[in-house]
């Protein structure tokens, strides 16, 4: 035992905790700087946000001795044990919580808040880990997907019933896992085109979105089936029969769209194609032909979801980010005023609590969400390429060391760390600077807040601390 | 064992991907787009303008003329707007809701982030009363500003007024921005620089709602308000009063100067306004009345309308005969009626015959300087009438005649001296002599001088042959001295040893025997020498014009006075002259019977009463 207690400590990536310590540090600097005001100038003022958020830093050493302490096995054994208990808890919240910026997804205890969304990715990610290194598992196997989905949209869902969308979104991400684990590189294609198709239908017309479906499918379809008489009779079918609907609808005068004649032009023609492939026993057309046309019922119904389904600040925010509309003193204000804080940072930054932008609350959330606005106007282009870099090393540290696992288990792991970590931090900075859409989650290390600050650092050194022990842990 | 192994790059590409891409757009963001800096600091500097107090303006006893009174100005940021109670407010204001909506709607218009006049101009009253109560209106403040006061209420046209500048001002002088005050006239615009003192600013930094957080680097790059200087000016407030009064009911000017400095004493035009009238939210309308007005009351008569000066241009035509030697103090000339020559008559009142030059002053005998002129013009030492002329010309415009006198006025118009090329013009070269242009000897004709020039060429006659450069303002506070040119001594072309013949003849226009002229103005115990004058006008009655000064010897005060359709010089214009140099000289008027006759003549209402008979 004593022994490998001392290979522990030998075997922790110094590297990783270094990195997590210096973040953590400069996070709390800025923290300190976007509150910093002259009435109170002690850091330990707890009163003040940059006084709470070091109690907070002080709580997660605590966290991470007691990782430390915990026996690696005992994530992998007691994973499911965890793992509904904090369902509970995300279930609880929704009738106990209270509302605080229009998302019910705070537990409040006197002055303490706690935000169980936050750990519910831990112990989603311990979850995942302990039912993908399951013996033999493929991400093939309907069942085996299924049970997968509904790991990860169970607590998707609950927290979509919160209100608080940026931290359900936030599991989509495990498809990187997934694909790691050997999922199909045609689900991040499906996952790419309904992106794509749902950006296109809001902003193109659906006569275009159509033609281009249809093209891409007789692309696939030449790609599969070098026969050139194939192709031509495919052609010259789709073609006629358009044709004819036209005419019929021009002869009877049925006043039908020109959407609707195409519409139906391809669905007699797609019935003839099928009874020949069938024929012929081409099975494959039926894939080409499902995926056509779930893409244009998709596109259909983007409309209606859009309209019907989404919030008006959902709408808006993707409206902005698409550009369809543009209004910088309304959602667009924070962006627009965020991307000025960082833009007149220049090059080495105002210097520390010279800020004007941030100080003077121009940006809005600027310790929480915006905090990397604060990093922008103080330190400059120096400090968040800086972050920036930082962030990219600790996420290729951490796929390096999930690589080294021999632990099924540990690797997954390590990859749910690496996904969310990334996520959070390719949407926060993203957001700050444009390029994403407003989804308000914190910047891991940066933000203030306690329960995100732990959430992240559990998941951290839960993943150091299986890195520690990768020696004894196989399969 | 694990086939997937080779994913791993596909993730580590996607991470490295968004890294890169992150850290170029920041780049562009911080390092090649300056906008976002400019963008930046509009957000959070605010220029707040610290307003110098402008300058005072004394008379030349230092009796205020002009002070400065605080008005407020209540501004609106709109973005700070919540709903308030509108009745409340417009009460306080006194503008209806429509109005008040209309503004703010005009304030969103303009700026959310930035001030903007909503209301101009608040009394003390509405001030105090809104004072209270204005927390209750949010994104509502009140900037103190100064608006001119006349406490005097005369001497509209020589004071000047301020108003708001235009863009076309802002565009050319950097130093204004729209709002700030300008001087549009009189001293308020010849003396702008220095009454305006210079503004400061005060660089204050704001948080996203507008309240100031505190000075900008400390203050570090502010600027105080400079005070604009003092003015004394030369006027005598006393006799300015006396001035304008005299002039009640009659359109024309006095201009009264000190011979021995060109400090202008009094400067009436008459009818004038009470410079009250063009300040702060009144001026405009204001302005639209009294430019309706058929009496224009801003035109400015003493500088700017050109009279003929009638016989009072006898005592030149006298100095130039003088100087030119065509003219003696003995030579004398017979006079039957007037003068003729060939077609030309010049007709005369009746007096004793012949005369000589005293006499022919005091008694202003046409015929006897229409001899003069001619003399003048065709001596034989010239070669042609047009050289003739022209020496004329230049000792007439040696007094200041024809040209602007270069005085502190912004808006002074040069009169008109003909030239011979006019002649030339009009009737050919060579087809004009003495005798085309006879009607120059005795101030008719194409003469047109203003009553400045009037003046000064007095106060020339009353130093024996120089002035200095009239002028208004005597003492700049923050300054050793006004310009320096008026402190040069202008001579004219005349020799000074001729001015006491023509100062005599002066003399008995008013102190002779029965008959002079100008009787009517003689003080008991002063020594006034004057000169009538009457203007033909073709428009109707003839002006009446007088210029005088006293005392004979050591002159104190040369004025001129015109009295527009106010018949002979002696009528009007001369018993006014003398009880200007009365009141200037003896600080009180003895001749009730005198200053009553002058009060009671209404020459503008005669008027217009036998237009209505008609």
């Amino acid at each position: 035992m004593y022994k490998r207690k001392t290979n522990i400590w030998n075997n922790i990536d110094w590297l990783t905790v270094v990195l997590y310590l210096i973040l953590i540090t400069f996070g709390w600097i800025n923290i300190y700087s976007a509150v910093y005001n002259d009435g109170h100038q002690s850091i330990f003022d707890i009163t003040q946000r940059y006084g709470k958020q070091l109690l907070w830093i002080s709580a997660s050493f605590i966290l991470i001795l007691i990782v430390f302490l915990i026996d690696v096995k005992f994530y992998s054994f007691f994973a499911y044990i965890i793992y509904f208990a904090t369902i509970l808890l995300l279930i609880s919240v929704l009738f106990l919580g209270k509302e605080i910026h229009g998302a019910r997804s705070w537990f409040v205890i006197g002055n303490f808040r706690f935000q169980p969304a936050e750990f519910a990715k831990v112990a989603t990610s311990i979850v995942l880990s302990k039912y993908i290194s399951s013996f033999n598992l493929k991400i093939k196997k309907f069942k085996t997907l299924f049970t997968i989905a509904a790991i990860i949209l169970t607590p998707v869902a609950l927290i979509f019933l919160q209100n608080d969308t940026g931290s359900a979104l936030v599991y989509f991400v495990f498809i990187l896992v997934l694909y790691r684990e050997g999922l199909s590189i045609n689900y991040i294609f499906i996952g790419i085109l309904i992106t794509a198709l749902f950006i296109a239908s809001l902003l193109v017309d659906k006569l275009i979105i159509f033609f281009s479906i249809e093209i891409i499918a007789l692309i696939i379809f030449i790609l599969r089936n070098k026969n050139i008489k194939h192709i031509i009779i495919a052609l010259i079918t789709i073609s006629l029969t358009t044709f004819i609907v036209w005419k019929i609808n021009n002869l009877f005068n049925y006043n039908l769209s020109f959407y609707i004649v195409n519409l139906i032009g391809l669905t007699i023609s797609s019935i003839i194609l099928s009874i020949i492939a069938y024929w012929h026993k081409m099975n494959y057309i039926f894939i080409i032909l499902g995926v056509l046309y779930s893409s244009i019922i998709f596109s259909n119904s983007v409309d209606y979801f859009f309209n019907n389904i989404l919030e008006p600040h959902q709408q808006k925010r993707i409206n902005i980010l698409l550009r369809i509309e543009n209004d910088p003193l309304g959602t667009g204000y924070n962006v627009n005023q965020s991307k000025i804080a960082i833009g007149s940072g220049g090059f080495s930054g105002k210097g520390f609590l010279q800020g004007t932008q941030t100080k003077f609350n121009f940006v809005p959330e600027q310790s929480t969400d915006f905090i990397f606005c604060t990093i922008g106007e103080e330190r400059g282009f120096i400090g968040t390429s800086i972050v920036v870099l930082l962030f990219l090393f600790l996420l290729l540290r951490i796929i390096y060391l999930a690589e080294r696992q021999r632990s099924r288990f540990s690797r997954v792991f390590g990859y749910c760390v690496a996904s969310i970590l990334f996520f959070h931090i390719a949407i926060n900075i993203g957001m700050t600077i444009g390029l994403t859409p407003v989804i308000g989650i914190p910047l891991p290390f940066f933000s203030y807040g306690g329960s995100s600050l732990w959430a992240f650092t559990i998941l951290l050194f839960i993943f150091i601390r299986l890195d520690a022990s990768r020696l004894e842990l196989f399969g | 064992m694990d086939i997937y192994k080779q994913r791993k790059y596909f993730i580590q590409i996607i991470f490295i991907l968004v890294g890169v891409v992150y850290i170029i757009r920041l780049f562009a963001l911080q390092m090649v787009d300056a906008s976002y800096k400019i963008s930046a600091s509009n957000n959070v500097l605010r220029y707040i303008t610290q307003y110098p107090a402008r300058g005072l303006v004394y008379d030349r006893n230092n009796e205020l003329l002009v002070y400065n009174q605080a008005t407020y100005d209540l501004m609106l940021v709109p973005r700070q707007l919540t709903s308030f109670d509108t009745t409340n407010l417009c009460n306080i204001i006194n503008i209806s809701k429509p109005q008040l909506i209309e503004k703010i709607n005009k304030a969103k218009h303009y700026s959310y982030f930035k001030p903007s006049l909503f209301l101009k101009q608040m009394s003390s009253v509405t001030y105090a009363d809104l004072q209270e109560k204005l927390y209750k209106f949010h994104g509502f403040f009140v900037q103190t500003r100064t608006l001119r006061k006349y406490p005097k209420k005369f001497a509209a046209h020589a004071l000047g007024y301020v108003g708001e500048v235009d863009k076309a001002i802002t565009k050319k002088h950097k130093y204004y921005n729209l709002g700030d005050y300008i001087g549009i006239s009189g001293i308020e615009k010849s003396y702008e620089k220095e009454l305006r003192g210079k503004k400061g600013v005060q660089i204050f930094l704001v948080d996203v709602h507008n309240r100031i957080k505190g000075n900008y680097k400390k203050g570090k790059y502010d600027t105080s308000a400079v005070a604009g200087a003092n003015l004394t000016t030369t006027l005598d407030a006393t006799l300015q009063a006396y001035g304008e009064k005299l002039m009640q009911n009659k359109k024309g000017s006095i201009v009264a100067i000190e011979p021995s400095t060109g400090e202008i004493l009094t400067i009436v035009t008459s009818p004038s306004y009470n410079p009250n009238l063009l300040i702060g939210r009144i001026r405009t309308e204001n302005y639209l009345k009294l430019l309706k007005d058929t009496l224009k009351p801003l035109f400015n008569r003493a500088l700017m309308a050109k009279y003929p000066p009638g016989s009072t241009f006898k005592i030149i035509t006298a100095l130039v005969g003088l100087q030119e030697k065509v003219l003696y103090k003995s030579t004398q000339y017979s006079c039957h009626g007037g003068y003729h020559s060939g077609r030309v008559t010049v007709r005369c009142h009746y007096h004793p015959s012949p005369l000589n030059l005293i006499h022919a002053i005091q008694y202003s005998c046409n015929t006897y300087f229409c001899n003069v002129y001619r003399n003048i013009i065709d001596n034989s030492e010239f070669a042609s009438t047009d050289e003739g002329f022209k020496v004329w010309r230049d000792d007439v415009t040696s007094f200041g005649f024809g040209n602007k006198l270069g005085s502190d006025f912004p808006n002074e118009l040069s009169g008109n001296i003909p030239t011979s090329a006019y002649y030339d013009k009009y009737y050919g070269q060579g087809h004009w002599s003495s005798l085309t242009t006879i009607s120059l000897a005795i101030g008719q004709g194409e003469l047109g001088i203003t009553p400045l020039q009037m003046a000064n060429m007095t106060s020339t006659v009353a130093n024996r042959g120089f002035y200095y450069t009239p002028h208004i303002v005597k003492n700049i506070s923050n300054k050793k001295s006004i310009d320096e040119k008026f402190f040069v001594k202008h001579y004219t072309k005349i020799d000074s040893s001729y001015f006491p013949i023509v100062i005599d003849g002066m003399e008995k226009v008013v102190n002779g025997e029965a008959g002079s002229t100008a009787r009517i103005a003689k003080i008991n115990d002063i020594i006034v020498c004057g000169k009538t004058g009457t203007a033909q006008n073709p428009h109707g009655d003839n002006h009446s014009i007088f210029i005088a000064f006293a005392p004979k010897d050591d002159p104190k005060i040369a004025v001129a006075v015109f009295i527009e359709n106010g018949g002979y010089g002696a009528r009007w214009a001369a018993p006014t002259a003398s009880l200007m140099i009365e009141k200037y000289i003896k600080k009180s008027v003895s001749r009730k019977w005198l200053e009553n006759y002058i009060l009671n003549c209404d020459l503008i209402n005669v008027q217009t009463q036998d237009k209505h008979m008609e």
